[in-house]
C-alpha cells in the first residue's frame, strides 16, 4: 500500500484515496489562471494547520509578500505562519537582465536554499511554483534538465512531499515536459468557458500504484478554498427512513396518509406559472424552521427579501426563522456559473449548514445553463448526495402548458418519491389551482384532486365540489353551495307553509264537524220531538177513547143489557 | 573564506566582487582561477572579489537570490549583475561586469 499524506483540500483526498503520495513529488499542471498557485498553497497551509506538517514555499513568479497578500482572502495567514516556524516562504527572483552565463554551471545554489528552508522548519512538504520560469531565466537548456531531475531525485531523498507546478503547453502537460521527471502522480487543473459559463475542473491524470478517480471533478474556489466535489460515487445504497415530515400544510399531510412526506425524501412540485409553487416550499422550509430544523432555501428566481415579503402576505414569518439561524437563503441566478458550480456550490452550503431540508426553486431555471440531460444529471447526483445524508429535498419546477411536457418535468419525476402537480384549471372565466399527488411511493395516498387556495392564513386545499356538472371550483364552487343554501333555504320555507295549510284544513274540517254535530243534534231534537207529541197524542187519544167509552158504555148498559 | 586582494586605490570605481561557490568542486576551482585572471587583466587592483560558500552560509543564498553555482555577483559599481557558470568566457565576464576593456 502506497503510502499516502491527506492535503486537507476538500474532496481531493477522496479522489485520490487518501491523498498524494508520500515523500514523492506530485505535479499540479494547467493553463494560466486554473488555480495552481492556490491549490499548492493550500496543500501548504492545510498540512502545518491540520496535518502538523511544516512547508516550504518556493516561489518562482510571486514575491512572498504577494503571495501572502492574495491568499489573505482565503483566511491563511501566511505571515503568521511563517513566525509560527510552520511555513517558509521563498522567492526566488530570476531577472534575465541581470544574469549573464558563461560556460559550465549547475543549480546547486538551488539545493542549498531550498534544503536550508526545509531544514530550518523541518518541513515535510515543499511546493515549487513554477519551476519551469528557470527556462525563461536560464538559457542552457541541457543543464537546467539535468538539473531538475536530479532535483526531483534529492527531494524523493529527502523524503519531502513535494508538489511542482507547471503551465500547460500546447498539447503537452507542461510546456517543458516536466511530466517526464515526475511519475508518480499528475493532477491537471482545468478551467473552461462553455456559453460564457466558466467551470473549474480537476482530474487526477496519473497516479502509480494507487487507484484514483479518473473523471473530471468540478471545484470551486471561494472564501474557503478550494472544494473538490466527487460526484460519481453514485451507489444505490443510500439509508431510509420511516420518520414523516409535515408539509405545512394540514390537508396535504391529510392527502399524504395523514403524516406527510418521509425524511430523506424528494419531492418534486410541478405547475404553471403563478400556480403557488414557491409558496409550497416556502410552508414546507416555514414548517421545518419552526419544528426547530435548518432548512436552505436555493432561490434562483426570487431575492429573499422579495420571497420573505411575499410569504409575509400569506402568514409566514420566513424572516423571523433566518433571524434564529434556522433558514438560509442562497439566492443566486443560475447563469452566474455553470451547472457543476452550482452542485458544488449546494454540496458546499449543505455541508457547512447540515440542513434538514433543502429547497430547490426552480430548478428548471437551471435549463439556461444547461441542456436538460445535464440538468437532470446533475439533479440524479445532487439527490443521491442528499439522500446519503439523510436530507429531505423539494425542487419546484415551472411546467409549461404543453401536454408533452407534463410527464417529463425535467425528467425528473421518476427520480422524485413524491410529485405534486398543481394544475390551472381554467372554468368559468375563472382561473383556479387544483392540486394532485401524481405520485408518492411508500405511503397510501389520496388520489383526489383538491382545490388549492392561498390565503393570507396560509395555504390550504380544500375539497373540490362534485356536482352532477362535473368537479367545480373557485366561484362556480361557491356559487354551488350558495344555490344549494337557497334550496335549504326555500325548501323549509315550503315544508313550513305546507304545514300551516294542514293546520288551516283540520281547523276547518274540525269547525265542520262542529256544525254537523249540531245539525245532528237539532235534527235529532226535531225527531225527538215529533216523537214525544205523537206519544202524547196517542196518549191524550187513548185517555179520550177510554173516556168515550166510558161514557158509552153506561148508555149501553142500560139499554143493551135487558135486550139479552 | 574572504581574500581581499587589494592593492592601489587611485581609481575611484572599486569593484566588489563576489563569488558564490558550494564547496571545492571543480567547476568553482575553474571560476575562482578564471575570475582572478580576468580581473587582473583588466581591473588594474581596483577590485575585492569576496568567496562565499554556500555550504558553509546557506543562509545567503537566498539573500542574495542565488539558484546556479558558481555565481559572481557584481554588487558595486551600480547595477547589480550576475554572472553565472564558470566564467571561462572571457568577453562575456567583461560585458556582465561593465567593464570597457581597458584601453590605457
Amino acid at each position: 500500500m502506497l503510502p499516502k499524506i491527506p492535503t486537507g483540500i476538500n474532496g481531493l483526498d477522496e479522489i485520490t484515496g487518501g491523498g498524494l503520495p508520500q515523500g514523492r513529488p506530485t505535479l499540479v499542471c494547467g493553463s494560466a489562471g486554473s488555480g495552481k498557485t492556490l491549490f499548492s498553497t493550500e496543500f501548504i497551509v492545510r498540512g502545518a494547520l491540520q496535518f502538523g506538517e511544516p512547508g516550504v514555499f518556493m516561489s518562482f513568479e510571486e514575491k512572498a509578500e504577494e503571495l501572502t497578500l492574495n491568499v489573505a482572502s482565503l483566511g491563511f495567514d501566511l505571515a503568521q505562519l511563517q513566525a509560527d516556524k510552520l511555513i517558509r516562504l521563498d522567492y526566488v527572483r530570476i531577472d534575465r537582465q541581470e544574469i549573464e552565463e558563461t560556460g559550465e554551471y549547475d543549480l546547486d545554489g538551488l539545493f542549498v536554499r531550498l534544503g536550508y528552508a526545509i531544514d530550518s522548519i523541518g518541513a515535510k512538504r515543499v511546493v515549487l511554483d513554477t519551476i519551469e520560469n528557470l527556462f525563461g531565466g536560464l538559457n542552457n537548456e541541457g543543464i537546467l534538465r539535468a538539473e531538475i531531475r536530479r532535483l526531483f531525485g534529492w527531494l524523493k531523498e529527502k523524503g519531502v512531499t513535494t508538489i511542482i507546478t507547471g503551465e500547460k503547453g500546447d498539447g503537452t502537460l507542461t510546456r517543458h515536459g516536466l511530466e517526464e521527471y515526475v511519475s508518480d502522480c499528475v493532477i491537471l487543473l482545468d478551467h473552461r468557458v462553455i456559453s460564457q459559463i466558466s467551470t473549474r475542473l480537476l482530474r487526477v491524470v496519473k497516479y502509480r500504484g494507487s487507484m484514483h478517480g479518473t473523471n473530471e471533478y468540478p471545484f470551486l474556489i471561494d472564501e474557503d478554498g478550494i472544494s473538490v466535489l466527487p460526484v460519481t460515487s453514485l451507489t444505490l445504497d443510500s439509508p431510509v427512513s420511516s420518520d414523516r415530515l409535515s408539509s405545512g400544510i394540514t390537508a396535504l399531510d391529510k392527502m399524504l396518509d395523514g403524516k406527510g412526506f418521509f425524511r430523506g425524501s424528494s419531492i418534486l412540485v410541478s405547475g404553471t406559472a403563478g400556480t403557488g409553487k414557491t409558496s409550497v416550499a416556502a410552508s414546507f422550509a416555514n414548517e421545518t424552521c419552526l419544528r426547530g430544523q435548518r432548512c436552505i432555501f436555493f432561490a434562483f428566481e426570487e431575492s429573499p427579501q422579495q420571497i420573505c415579503r411575499n410569504m409575509h402576505s400569506i402568514g409566514m414569518g420566513l424572516q423571523a426563522h433566518i433571524d434564529a439561524g434556522l433558514l438560509q437563503f442562497n439566492a443566486v441566478r443560475p447563469t452566474i456559473n455553470g451547472l457543476e458550480m452550482h452542485l458544488v456550490t449546494i454540496h458546499k452550503a449543505v455541508k457547512r449548514f447540515r440542513p434538514s431540508v433543502v429547497i430547490l426553486d426552480p430548478i428548471t431555471n437551471l435549463t439556461t445553463v444547461g441542456a436538460m440531460s445535464e440538468v437532470k444529471s446533475m439533479l440524479i447526483r445532487l439527490i443521491d448526495f442528499l439522500q446519503t445524508e439523510q436530507i429531505t429535498v423539494m425542487f419546484t419546477a415551472l411546467s409549461l402548458n404543453t401536454v408533452v411536457h407534463e410527464q417529463t418535468d425535467e425528467g425528473v419525476s421518476s427520480l422524485v418519491d413524491v410529485w405534486l402537480s398543481i394544475k390551472d384549471i381554467e372554468f368559468n372565466g375563472e382561473r383556479n389551482r387544483g392540486l394532485y399527488v401524481m405520485k408518492s411511493r411508500g405511503m397510501r395516498h389520496s388520489n383526489q384532486v383538491r382545490e388549492f387556495v392561498i390565503t393570507e392564513n396560509g395555504l390550504d386545499l380544500l375539497d373540490v365540489y362534485l356536482g352532477e356538472e362535473g368537479v367545480l371550483t373557485g366561484s362556480a364552487r361557491e356559487a354551488r353551495q350558495l344555490r344549494e343554501q337557497t334550496g335549504l333555504v326555500l325548501r323549509d320555507h315550503a315544508v313550513s307553509r305546507k304545514d300551516r295549510e294542514i293546520e288551516r284544513k283540520r281547523a276547518v274540517l274540525e269547525a265542520k264537524v262542529v256544525s254537523l254535530r249540531q245539525e245532528f243534534e237539532s235534527v235529532q231534537e226535531e225527531l225527538n220531538r215529533n216523537y214525544v207529541e205523537e206519544e202524547l197524542r196517542n196518549d191524550v187519544m187513548e185517555q179520550n177513547r177510554a173516556r168515550m167509552t166510558q161514557i158509552r158504555h153506561n148508555d149501553d148498559e142500560t139499554q143493551t143489557g135487558p135486550k139479552q | 573564506m574572504t581574500e581581499p586582494e587589494t592593492t592601489e586605490q587611485q581609481d575611484p570605481e572599486l569593484y566588489e566582487l563576489r563569488l558564490y561557490v558550494a564547496g571545492n568542486t571543480p567547476k568553482s576551482l575553474t571560476a575562482l582561477s578564471n575570475l582572478k585572471r580576468h580581473c587582473q587583466e583588466h581591473l588594474n587592483g581596483n577590485y575585492t572579489i569576496d568567496v562565499i560558500d554556500l555550504l558553509v552560509q546557506p543562509q545567503l543564498a537566498e539573500d542574495d537570490q542565488i539558484l546556479a553555482i558558481p555565481t559572481l555577483v557584481k554588487k558595486v559599481p551600480e547595477p547589480i549583475r550576475k554572472i553565472i557558470g564558470d566564467l571561462s568566457n572571457e568577453e562575456k565576464v567583461l560585458v556582465g561586469l561593465n567593464i570597457r576593456p581597458a584601453k590605457k
